[in-house]
C-alpha cells in the first residue's frame, strides 16, 4: 500500500492535500525526426488538491489543461517537477500493487462517453471488474450490491435497469453517469474529469454538474474539473486554476477568481462569456489574437502580446505565481505592482515566488 | 413586404427499415432581408436537417416529404440540379460545422476560394485572386494565408477562413450550422462579434444554428426552438429569453448556470429527448414537462400566438386554459 508518512495535519493546520504538483513541468519534442523543437505543454505548475473539494482547471484548447490530467493519471511521466500524492512522490512507486492503488485512487472520466465505453461489454462489465481489480475488500458474492450502490450514486437508478444493458442502448448523459460510477466503483481520491460534459446537450449538463457535486459530498471523493466553460466551473467547483499556454495565471477560490480577477486573461475570459441575462460586454479589440504556440518559449509572460496592460518587463521577465489578495494567486506583473508586490517593490520577485509555494 | 425566404409546412422524412421517421415536422419559417435568426436545440432535434432541407442538400435516406422552400420567390425543393447550382454560393452560401472536415486538407486556401469562383464562371485570374484578398481581409485574416493548407491555420482562423469563403459572392442568404462549436468562449465571442458587423456591413441574412442558446443571445433578431423535429417557440430573441412561452425554452434557459449573481443549484430538464421513431401522442416534450396537466399526453398542441411569439404548448390554448390554471 502506499505510505502516507505526512498524513497528518501539518504545522499550519491544513491536511496534507491528496495531491500536489511541484514545479510540474511537460515539454514534448515536436517536429520531424531530428527537429530539435520542444513544445512546453505544461510549465512549471504548482497547485493542490485538498480533500473533499471540487478544482477546476479552466483555459483554451491547447493550454495544457489536458496535459496536467495525463500527467496526474501517469498517462506519461513528467518532463521535470514531480506529483505527491498524500505526501509521497510518484516517482518512489515501484511496486505494481502500488501503482494499481494509486490508479484506483485517481482515477479519470473522459471527455467522450461514446467512445470511452467498450461498445462489446455490457454496463456490468466495466463497473464488475473494476471491483474484482480493485476492491479486493469485497467479497465476490457481495460486488452486485456494491455495483448497484456506485450506480446509484450517480443517479441511475434503479440500477437494474442499466446494469445489463449495452452502451449504445444507453443515451450521452447516462453513458457519462457510466463513466463516473466506474471511477467510483475503485473507491477514489481525486477524480481526473477532463471535460466530462462537454460533448453533452445543455438540457442534460447539469445533471452530470449535480452528480460531480454529490460525489463531494455525499461519497466525500475530490475533483479535478477540467473543462472551457467558466460558468460551469463556477457552478460546481470551489476552487478554481486559470491556465493560459502552459502555465497557470491564477488560482484561487471560484467566486473571488471570477469575481473580481486580477489577471487580465481572467478578466477576458470572463467577459467573453455570454450570459443571456446580462448586457453586451466584450469588444471586439479585446477578443482578437489567440494563444501563442508555445514552442521553446522564451522568457516573459506569455499572454503580453495580446495584453492591453503589457509593459516592458512583462516581455523580459516571467511573472511568478504571487499570492496578491488572500487565497489569491496570480502571475501578473502589473496586477502584483498595483498589490504593491511587484519586481520593483519587493526586491525580488523570486521571493515572493518562494512565499507562494509555501502559501499553496 | 415578400420574405427573403419563406419556409411553409415543411417536413423532412429518413427512410428506415421500419418505415419512414419525421426528423422536421410541418416548420414554417421565413427570414426577411439582412436579418440574423438563431435556431436552438437538442442534438437529434432536426435543426441540421432543416437547414440542409433548406440549402437542398439533403442526401437519401432523408427527403421532403411534404412543403416547399420559397427563397428569393423561386421553389427551391421543385428544384433540379441544374437549376440549384447558380442559386448555391452565389446567393445562398453554407458554413459548415466544422471547418477541419470543409477544407480540403491537401489544397491551398487560394486553390479552394478559385474552385468556388470558376464553377460560377469567373474566369479572370486577377478577379479571383482579388475577390480572395478581399474576402480574407474582410475576416481579419493576412491575405498571405491564401497560400496557407488549412493545417497551418489555427481553428479559429479556419472557421473564418471557411466563412470568408462564404462571403465570395456577397450572397443574400448565410445558413450558418453551429460554425463556432468547436472553438473555446475567446475565439467564440470573437468570431460572433465579425458575423454581426460583417452581416450588418455587407446587408446578407443569417440562419445560424446552435445548441447553445446562450450565444446568439445578443446577436439574432428573431429565435426558434426547436425540440423533437417541431418549432416549440418562435419570436423576437428578446422577448424568448425575457418571458420565454414554452415550458421547454424555459428549461433550456434555466439549464445554463451564470457567471454573474447568486450560485443557486439548477435541475436541467430530467429526461431526454423522445426518439423520432416513437414520439409521444401528445405534446412530444409532455414526459419532461414540469408544467403538463391532463390533456398534454394526448392533445397535440398547434402553435398559439402568446403576444406575437408563437408557441406551442397547451398551456396558450384558450380551450385548455382555464383548467390547467385551476389544476395548479
Amino acid at each position: 500500500m502506499i505510505v502516507t508518512a505526512l498524513n497528518q495535519a501539518l504545522p499550519n493546520g491544513r491536511p496534507t492535500p491528496l495531491l500536489q504538483a511541484r514545479d510540474l513541468t511537460r515539454v514534448f519534442r515536436v517536429g520531424g525526426l531530428r527537429s530539435r523543437k520542444h513544445l512546453h505543454a505544461v510549465d512549471e505548475a504548482n497547485f493542490v488538491i485538498n480533500p473533499g473539494e471540487i478544482v477546476a482547471l479552466v483555459g483554451e484548447s491547447g493550454s495544457g489543461k489536458s496535459t496536467i490530467a495525463r500527467l496526474l493519471a501517469q498517462v506519461y511521466p513528467p518532463s521535470s517537477g514531480e506529483i505527491l500524492f498524500e505526501g509521497t512522490p510518484l516517482s518512489s512507486l515501484r511496486s505494481r500493487e502500488d501503482v494499481l492503488a494509486y490508479r484506483a485512487a485517481v482515477p479519470m472520466v473522459f471527455q467522450d462517453p461514446f467512445s470511452s465505453l467498450n461498445p462489446a461489454f455490457t454496463v456490468a462489465h466495466g463497473i464488475m471488474r473494476g471491483l474484482k481489480l480493485h476492491r479486493h475488500d469485497i467479497a465476490p458474492q457481495d460486488r452486485p450490491a456494491e455495483a448497484e450502490r456506485v450506480l446509484n450514486a450517480v443517479g441511475l437508478s434503479p440500477a437494474s435497469q442499466v446494469f445489463g444493458r449495452y452502451p449504445y442502448e444507453l443515451s450521452g448523459g447516462q453513458r457519462q453517469r457510466i463513466g463516473f460510477a466506474q471511477a467510483l466503483a475503485y473507491r477514489p481520491k481525486v477524480i481526473l474529469a477532463d471535460e466530462p460534459v462537454s460533448m453533452l446537450d445543455i438540457s442534460i449538463r447539469i445533471g452530470l454538474l449535480n452528480v460531480m457535486t454529490s460525489l463531494r459530498d455525499d461519497q466525500g471523493v475530490s475533483l479535478l474539473y477540467i473543462t472551457h466553460d467558466i460558468a460551469s466551473a463556477r457552478y460546481v467547483a470551489d476552487r478554481m486554476m486559470v491556465m493560459y499556454a502552459g502555465r497557470i495565471v491564477e488560482s484561487g477560490p471560484v467566486e473571488d477568481v471570477l469575481g473580481s480577477p486580477l489577471h487580465p486573461y481572467t478578466q477576458l475570459l470572463v467577459a467573453a462569456v455570454p450570459d443571456p441575462r446580462a448586457e453586451l460586454a466584450v469588444t471586439a479589440e479585446m477578443a482578437k489574437g489567440e494563444p501563442p504556440k508555445v514552442i521553446d518559449p522564451g522568457p516573459g509572460c506569455r499572454f503580453a502580446d495580446r495584453c492591453p496592460l503589457a509593459r516592458e518587463v512583462c516581455r523580459t521577465t516571467t511573472p511568478p505565481l504571487l499570492e496578491l489578495k488572500p487565497g489569491i494567486h496570480t502571475a501578473c506583473h502589473v496586477a502584483a505592482d498595483d498589490h504593491g508586490r511587484g519586481a520593483e517593490s519587493t526586491g525580488g520577485a523570486e521571493l515572493g515566488a518562494k512565499i507562494a509555494r509555501v502559501a499553496a | 413586404m415578400t420574405s427573403l425566404l419563406e419556409v411553409t409546412d415543411l417536413s423532412v422524412e429518413y427512410d428506415t427499415s421500419d418505415g419512414p421517421v419525421t426528423a422536421v415536422d410541418h416548420v414554417d419559417l421565413d427570414v426577411q432581408k439582412g436579418e440574423f435568426v438563431g435556431i436552438v436545440g437538442e442534438s437529434g432535434c432536426g435543426k441540421s436537417t432543416l437547414l440542409f432541407a433548406i440549402a437542398q442538400l439533403l442526401t437519401a435516406p432523408a427527403r421532403v416529404a411534404n412543403g416547399q422552400v420559397l427563397f428569393r420567390g423561386q421553389n427551391m425543393v421543385a428544384m433540379n440540379e441544374a437549376e440549384l447550382a447558380p442559386i448555391r454560393w452565389r446567393n445562398m452560401s453554407v458554413v459548415m460545422q466544422s471547418a477541419m472536415n470543409a477544407l480540403n486538407p491537401v489544397k491551398k486556401i487560394s486553390a479552394q476560394y478559385a474552385d468556388a469562383m470558376q464553377a460560377h464562371g469567373v474566369r479572370s485570374k486577377i478577379e479571383i485572386r482579388e475577390r480572395s484578398e478581399a474576402v480574407l481581409d474582410l475576416v481579419g485574416i493576412d491575405p498571405t494565408h491564401l497560400s496557407s493548407y488549412p493545417h497551418q491555420l489555427s481553428g479559429g482562423m479556419r472557421q473564418r477562413a471557411m466563412i470568408a469563403m462564404a462571403l465570395l459572392f456577397t450572397p443574400e442568404l448565410v445558413i450558418m450550422d453551429e460554425p463556432t462549436s468547436a472553438l473555446d468562449v475567446v475565439a467564440q465571442r470573437s468570431l460572433m462579434l465579425q458575423i454581426k458587423e460583417l452581416q450588418q456591413q455587407l446587408g446578407f441574412a443569417v440562419i445560424f444554428v446552435t445548441h447553445d442558446m446562450s450565444l446568439v443571445s445578443h446577436f439574432s433578431d428573431r429565435l426558434m426552438v426547436m425540440y423533437a423535429g417541431q418549432e416549440v417557440e418562435f419570436g423576437a430573441t428578446r422577448q424568448v429569453f425575457d418571458s420565454p412561452a414554452h415550458p421547454y425554452s424555459q428549461g433550456l434557459l434555466d439549464a445554463f448556470p451564470s457567471i454573474k449573481g447568486e450560485r443557486v443549484p439548477l435541475q436541467g430538464i430530467p429526461g431526454s429527448p423522445p426518439s423520432l421513431a416513437s414520439m409521444p401522442p401528445g405534446c412530444r416534450f409532455e414526459p419532461r414537462c414540469p408544467l403538463r396537466f391532463d390533456p398534454c399526453p394526448v392533445v397535440q398542441p398547434a402553435l398559439y400566438d402568446v403576444q406575437g411569439v408563437q408557441a406551442r404548448c397547451l398551456l396558450h390554448d384558450p380551450a385548455y386554459r382555464d383548467q390547467a390554471r385551476a389544476g395548479v
